[in-house]
């Protein structure tokens, strides 16, 4: 049987009813609509569908949608403000962070969450934090490129 | 039965739940993952448990640790008790997963999930910490090393649920570590893990022990590891016998992540790099977490 619930996403209370088993990855993309956040392994492996909940990163393909009832969920559609993005989102187009584009939602999330809990992460600390994003296409290296120009620009994310 | 799905509230709530057939979920890392890999369908009615107030929250208490099930890896990462007095448990939960399954992931979801990989079982097994189980007909503390009784099973009844985990004050002049063979640095699950905890008094190993993961059934220690260190010097004769009795002491699977004759030889590196670094926290000196990356590459 199907269960009301109010989500939360990117500021906006969505009223739903979902079944308890569906994922919160699929009842944002499938109930609500948005679908910047991907399915890539379906598994907890690859990031591609990492979302915050309460600012902390989760893997929203393994997490219960009804266990997020009331809390604040953020997408890759939360990041940007209308057409002007994000500085991590432009860092990313400059940098050659981006080829599929396909791991980019995560990427742009986990690497939101590092740079609010770490300001001024070295290489190292950026290859760690990104470790549970998989991308097959860029190398990793523009992407961290990325991340580190944001956080020595000091701009908030 | 029909698929239902509640939060709770308080423990009364929770247990009345579970006592009725629910299933308690609280960070989900394990429970949907699972469901995925066919390792057991998703219950038909689940109790989300997350939102219980009393079961979140690590205090010390008497030079001891009292960790709430809620008690996410990533809380224990961060705290300074852990990191000073009980290192191993922080070296395991700061390479849990990743940054998301650390920071939904909890205790007390990982004890009873009773993989005989995870990080932390080791550390807590090693600081004799006991399991709180609570029904609706009152409350029990396991030891862990009773808890496990295999592969994803314990000696839980399935109306218990776990409310907290108590670690007591480990000696003066404790030094532990925990240390993991890893092919990748986040979303790994341990290849061959070892827990050393070891306490000196004027340059003797008074206590030690010595505890493996992924090499057995259930996370264990090995009774003969701790006999070669108890009343050494815990110099490099005693680190490398206890070292080769952890290798003897295991008995490993072959699966996609390693062979058994792999595991099994593993075993005796990553326990001895395990003893190192617990003996050099003893000592007082800065082994820093996670151990697993500090002793990466190690020699001795």
């Amino acid at each position: 049987m199907n269960v009301p619930a109010t989500l939360n996403v990117n500021g906006t209370p969505y009223s739903v009813e979902l079944d308890p088993h569906m994922s919160l990855l699929d009842a944002v993309r499938t109930v609500i609509g948005l679908t910047g956040s991907k399915e890539g392994c379906d598994d907890s492996e690859c990031g591609a569908c990492m979302m915050l909940l309460d600012g902390k990163p989760v893997n929203s393909c393994s997490y219960l949608a009804l266990q997020a009832d009331g809390r604040d969920v953020t997408t890759v559609e939360g990041l940007a403000d209308g057409d002007d993005l994000a500085p991590l989102q432009r860092a990313f187009l400059e940098q050659g962070g981006v080829q599929c584009g396909f791991c980019t939602p995560g990427m742009l999330i986990s690497a939101t969450a590092l740079l609010r809990t770490n300001p001024d992460p070295s290489d190292e600390d950026v290859r760690i934090a990104l470790s549970g994003n998989l991308c097959r296409c860029t190398g990793y290296d523009g992407i961290v490129r990325a991340v580190r120009g944001v956080a020595a620009a000091g701009t908030d994310v | 039965m029909t698929r239902s799905f509640t939060w709770a509230v308080t423990v009364e709530d929770a247990l009345a739940a579970i006592g009725s057939g629910a299933r308690p979920v609280a960070g989900g890392t394990d429970l949907v993952v699972g469901a995925r890999q066919g390792k057991a369908s998703l219950p038909e009615a689940i109790v989300a448990i997350d939102r219980i107030e009393s079961l979140g929250g690590i205090v010390e208490v008497d030079g001891g640790l009292h960790l709430g099930t809620l008690a996410t890896h990533e809380e224990i990462v961060a705290n300074e008790v852990i990191r000073e007095r009980f290192s191993a448990l922080a070296d395991a939960s700061a390479i849990v997963g990743s940054h998301a399954t650390r920071a939904q992931g909890t205790i007390g979801g990982n004890v009873m999930n009773a993989s005989p990989a995870m990080d932390a079982g080791g550390p807590l097994l090693c600081f004799d910490a006991s399991a709180t189980l609570r029904s609706e007909a009152g409350e029990r503390a396991v030891p862990l090393g009773e808890l496990w009784t295999g592969p994803g099973t314990t000696v839980a009844d399935p109306r218990e649920l776990l409310v907290g985990i108590e670690v007591p004050a480990p000696e003066p002049m404790t030094g532990s570590a925990y240390v993991r063979l890893e092919y990748r640095r986040q979303m790994e699950i341990a290849i061959v893990g070892a827990t050393a905890v070891v306490s000196l008094d004027a340059g003797s190993v008074t206590h030690a022990c010595i505890a493996i993961t992924a090499l057995a059934p259930t996370i264990r220690r090995v009774p003969e590891a701790e006999a070669a260190l108890a009343g050494s010097d815990g110099g490099d004769e005693a680190i490398a016998a206890a070292a080769r009795a952890a290798g003897t002491g295991s008995s490993p699977i072959s699966d996609v992540r390693g062979s058994a004759g792999y595991r099994a030889a593993m075993a005796e590196v990553i326990a001895r790099r395990a003893i190192v670094a617990a003996l050099a926290r003893a000592r007082g000196e800065r082994v820093s977490i996670p151990a697993s990356a500090a002793t990466r590459g190690a020699t001795a």
